[in-house]
C-alpha cells in the first residue's frame, strides 16, 4: 500500500469523525435542556417568602413546577397581582389573579414574639425557611426582623401562641423608651 | 474659568433676599421647651440615650447616632426630658420619634464640655471621632452628618475642599447673613475641615447677589493671611447651590451618576457647616444653634435668626413680627425644594435653613388646581440642570416603566423644582420624580431583601442534608460498632453473616 492512500484514508476519517462532532455538537447546542436557566429567571421574580402557600417546599421548587408546566402561575399570595404579571410576561402568557384557594394576598408582615410568654421550646426553629429565629432550648427566642420574610410557618409550631405577625412598617425597631 | 456657570441650563429667578438681610441676625432666647427630633433632616432616626424624666443640661447628648445617615443629638436647653414620642416632624414621612424637653430655666451648662483650642493637634481620624459626637451636620438642607461625609471623602482621596455659600433658593438669605457677620468663623470651619481632609486648597463659592458677603470672606481670608483658600464668586443662576452643580461650576468636572463628589476629588461643606465647626472649636458647644431665615409675605417682618435646635417654629415667627395677611402654607426650605409643614409646633431641625410662611403669591407659578395635559413645548428640557428630558421622564414615570426610568436619568434628577417652575401645562413634574424615585428605592430594597432571604433558604437546605448525611453516616458507624462487639463478645460464633 502506498504512503499517499494512507494519508488519504487517515483524511478521510479525520474529516468523518469532525462532520459528525460537529453535528452533534450543533445539535446538543440546538435541543439544550433551558429549563433551568427557565427555572432561575421565575425564581428571580418570585417574592422568596419560602411560605409553601403555593404548596411547593419554597419558591424555587415551585419556579420548577411552573418552568415544567406543572403549575400554573397564580399560586403565589405574597407575590400578588405585580409577581404574576411579571411571569406571565416572562412566560408570555395572560396574567390572571391569584387563585384564592392557596391565600391572598395581604400587606408585607414579619413575625414577632412575645417574649413574655415564650416558655422557650425551640419548636418554631426548624420550621423557619430562612433561620430568622434565634433561641435554644429553654432560652428565649427572638425574630430577626429583617431576616424574616413573614412566611407565617412558625404561628403554627407554637404550642403557647406567643408568635404574630406585625406590619412590616409599623413595628418599631426600637421601643419608645417611656413614651408618656 | 473664573465664575462661570458650566452645568447646563439652570434659570435666574427672582430674589427675595433683601428684606430679611436689612436687619441682623437676631439672637433667640432660650426657648421654654425644645422638640428634638431624632431625625434631623437625614431621613434617619438617631437612638435616645436618655429616658422619660431625665434631667439634661444644655449640651448634653441625648441621642448617639444609630442607622447610617442619622447623628448625634444634644440637648438644646438645661431641664427634664417629659416625652420620648412620636411626633409631627419636618420629614419625609410628615412624622419622627422626638424628645421633648422642658426648661429648668437655669440654662446650667454641661461641664463636660469643653472648648478645643488643640485642634491642630489632632489628626484627621481624631478630629472626624470628635465631629461624629459633636453632632455636627450638613446645615445646607439634608442634615448629612459630616462625619461620614469627610469619611468618604478621605477614602477616596479627595484634596479639595468646597465650601458652599452659594444659596441660590430665591427666598434664603441665612448663609449670607452669616457670612456678613461671621466670615471669621466660616474660616475656622475650613481650616478645621481641611485639617480633616488633610485638603490642600479650599474655595468659597459664592453666587455674586451677595457683595456685601463676598466682601466679608473675602476681608477676613485676606486678614488671617489664610493660604489655600479662595474665594470664588458665581454668577446667581438657581440651582447653583446643589451639591452636583456646584462641583461642575468650581472645578468643570460631572459628578458620575448616584456617586459622591470625591470621586472627582473634591467635597462639599456648607458654609453654615464651617460655622457651626468654629463654634465647636471655641466655645465647645456640639450643634445646638443655627441660622435660619424666617421670611415670607405671610410674616410681619422677615429676618434672620439664631435659633437653638428644637425650638417650636411658633416661637421663630413671632420673632418676625408674626403671622400677617393670610398664610396659606408654613415651608421648611424655600419655595423650590422646601417640604409643606404640618404645623408651627414642629421644633426647628437642623436641616432647616428657612422657614417661608408663604401666601398663595409667593408659590406662584407651582401652585396650581389644574393639571393639563403635556403639550410637548419642551421648556423643562431647557432648563433642567442635570441635563435630562423632563416629558420623555414624565411619560415613563406614569407608565411605570422601569427600565425607561433607569435610562433617562431619573437618578440624577435633583429635584430642584425647575421643571414644574417653567411648567406651561402646571404639572407637578418635580413630585413626580420624586415618588418615581422612592417606588425604585423601595423595590431595589425588597429585591436586595428577597436575594437575601433566597440565599438564606439555600444555604439551611445545604445545612439540612449535610445534618442527614452526618446522621446516617452516626448511624451506620454505631451499628458497625455493635456488629463488632457482637463477634467480639462470642469468639466461638462464625464470623459475619457467613
Amino acid at each position: 500500500m502506498s504512503a499517499a492512500a494512507i494519508v488519504v484514508a487517515c483524511l478521510v476519517a479525520a474529516l468523518f469523525a469532525l462532520t459528525i462532532g460537529a453535528g452533534l455538537g450543533w445539535a446538543a447546542a440546538r435541543t439544550r435542556d433551558r429549563t433551568d436557566e427557565l427555572v432561575a429567571r421565575i425564581d428571580a421574580l418570585l417574592p422568596q417568602t419560602q411560605c409553601g402557600q403555593c404548596l411547593y417546599p419554597g419558591c424555587r421548587p415551585y419556579a420548577t413546577a411552573i418552568a415544567r408546566g406543572e403549575a400554573d402561575i397564580d399560586r403565589c399570595p405574597p407575590g400578588g397581582e405585580a409577581t404574576i404579571r411579571a411571569i406571565a410576561l416572562l412566560l408570555d402568557r395572560a396574567p390572571r389573579p391569584v387563585d384564592p384557594s392557596y391565600g391572598v394576598t395581604k400587606e408585607a408582615v414579619v413575625a414577632w414574639i412575645d417574649e413574655d410568654r415564650c416558655i422557650g421550646c425551640a419548636r418554631c426553629l426548624p420550621p423557619c425557611p430562612v433561620d430568622a429565629i434565634v433561641g435554644a432550648p429553654r432560652f428565649m427566642h427572638t425574630v430577626i426582623r429583617d431576616q424574616c420574610t413573614g412566611c407565617e410557618l412558625c404561628i403554627p409550631a407554637c404550642p403557647v401562641d406567643c408568635i404574630e405577625l406585625r406590619p412590616l412598617a409599623a413595628s418599631s425597631p426600637t421601643p419608645l423608651l417611656g413614651s408618656a | 474659568m473664573q465664575g462661570r456657570n458650566r452645568f447646563p441650563a439652570g434659570l435666574v429667578l427672582e430674589s427675595h433676599k433683601q428684606f430679611p438681610l436689612d436687619l441682623p441676625i437676631v439672637e433667640l432666647p432660650a426657648p421654654p421647651c425644645v422638640v428634638l427630633a431624632l431625625d434631623q433632616g437625614s431621613g434617619r432616626e438617631a437612638e435616645p440615650v436618655v429616658a422619660n424624666g431625665d434631667r439634661v443640661a444644655f449640651g448634653s447628648t441625648v441621642a448617639r447616632p444609630g442607622a447610617a445617615g442619622s447623628a448625634a443629638l444634644h440637648a438644646t436647653i438645661s431641664g427634664r426630658v417629659v416625652a420620648i414620642e412620636t411626633r409631627e416632624a419636618a420629614t419625609p414621612s410628615g412624622h419622627s420619634t422626638c424628645i421633648v424637653i422642658e426648661s429648668d430655666g437655669e440654662d446650667r451648662r454641661d461641664p463636660a464640655l469643653r472648648t478645643h483650642p488643640d485642634y491642630p493637634s489632632l489628626d484627621p481620624d481624631q478630629l472626624v471621632v470628635a465631629l461624629r459626637a459633636a453632632g455636627i451636620v450638613g446645615l445646607g438642607g439634608a442634615a448629612f452628618p459630616t462625619a461620614t461625609k469627610l469619611e468618604a471623602a478621605r477614602a477616596r482621596g479627595a484634596r479639595k475642599l468646597v465650601l458652599n455659600g452659594a444659596e441660590c433658593e430665591p427666598w434664603i438669605c441665612c448663609d449670607d447673613a452669616l457670612l456678613r457677620e461671621q466670615a471669621a468663623d466660616v474660616l475656622l470651619g475650613a481650616h478645621v475641615l481641611m485639617q480633616a481632609l488633610a485638603a490642600d486648597s479650599c474655595v468659597v463659592a459664592i453666587e455674586d447677589d451677595k457683595p456685601h458677603a463676598i466682601e466679608a470672606m473675602r476681608a477676613s481670608v485676606a486678614a488671617a493671611g489664610a493660604t489655600g483658600i479662595t474665594v470664588q464668586v458665581l454668577p446667581a443662576i438657581y440651582p447653583q447651590g446643589a451639591e452636583r452643580q456646584l462641583v461642575t461650576a468650581v472645578t468643570g468636572d460631572e459628578v458620575p451618576s448616584r456617586g459622591w463628589p470625591a470621586e472627582v476629588g473634591v467635597t462639599c461643606q456648607n458654609v453654615a457647616t464651617a460655622a457651626a465647626i468654629a463654634r465647636w472649636v471655641l466655645t465647645g458647644e456640639p450643634c445646638l444653634t443655627r441660622v435660619v431665615t424666617v421670611t415670607g409675605s405671610g410674616v410681619a417682618r422677615p429676618c434672620n435668626v439664631r435659633a437653638r435646635i428644637g425650638t417650636p417654629l411658633a416661637a421663630l415667627v413671632e420673632a418676625a413680627g408674626g403671622y400677617r395677611d393670610t398664610p396659606l402654607q408654613l415651608i421648611a426650605g424655600g419655595n423650590m425644594t422646601g417640604r409643606a409643614l404640618p404645623s408651627d409646633g414642629i421644633g426647628l431641625a437642623k436641616a432647616m435653613n428657612c422657614v417661608l410662611v408663604a401666601t398663595r403669591a409667593d408659590l406662584e407659578p407651582r401652585i396650581s388646581a389644574f393639571e393639563r395635559p403635556c403639550i410637548r413645548c419642551g421648556d423643562c428640557a431647557t432648563v433642567c440642570p442635570a441635563g435630562l428630558l423632563p416629558q420623555q421622564l414624565h411619560r415613563a414615570a406614569r407608565a411605570d416603566d422601569e427600565s425607561g426610568l433607569r435610562g433617562l436619568g431619573i437618578w440624577d434628577c435633583i429635584d430642584c423644582g425647575l421643571c414644574d417652575y417653567v411648567c406651561p401645562s402646571q404639572i407637578p413634574l418635580a413630585y413626580r420624580f420624586r415618588s418615581a424615585q422612592s417606588v425604585l428605592r423601595e423595590r431595589e430594597a425588597a429585591a436586595r431583601k428577597a436575594t437575601a432571604a433566597r440565599e438564606r433558604h439555600e444555604r439551611r437546605g445545604r445545612r439540612l442534608e449535610q445534618a442527614a448525611l452526618a446522621e446516617q453516616h452516626a448511624f451506620d458507624a454505631a451499628r458497625r460498632r455493635a456488629l463488632g462487639n457482637d463477634t467480639a463478645a462470642r469468639p466461638d460464633a462464625p464470623d459475619g453473616t457467613s
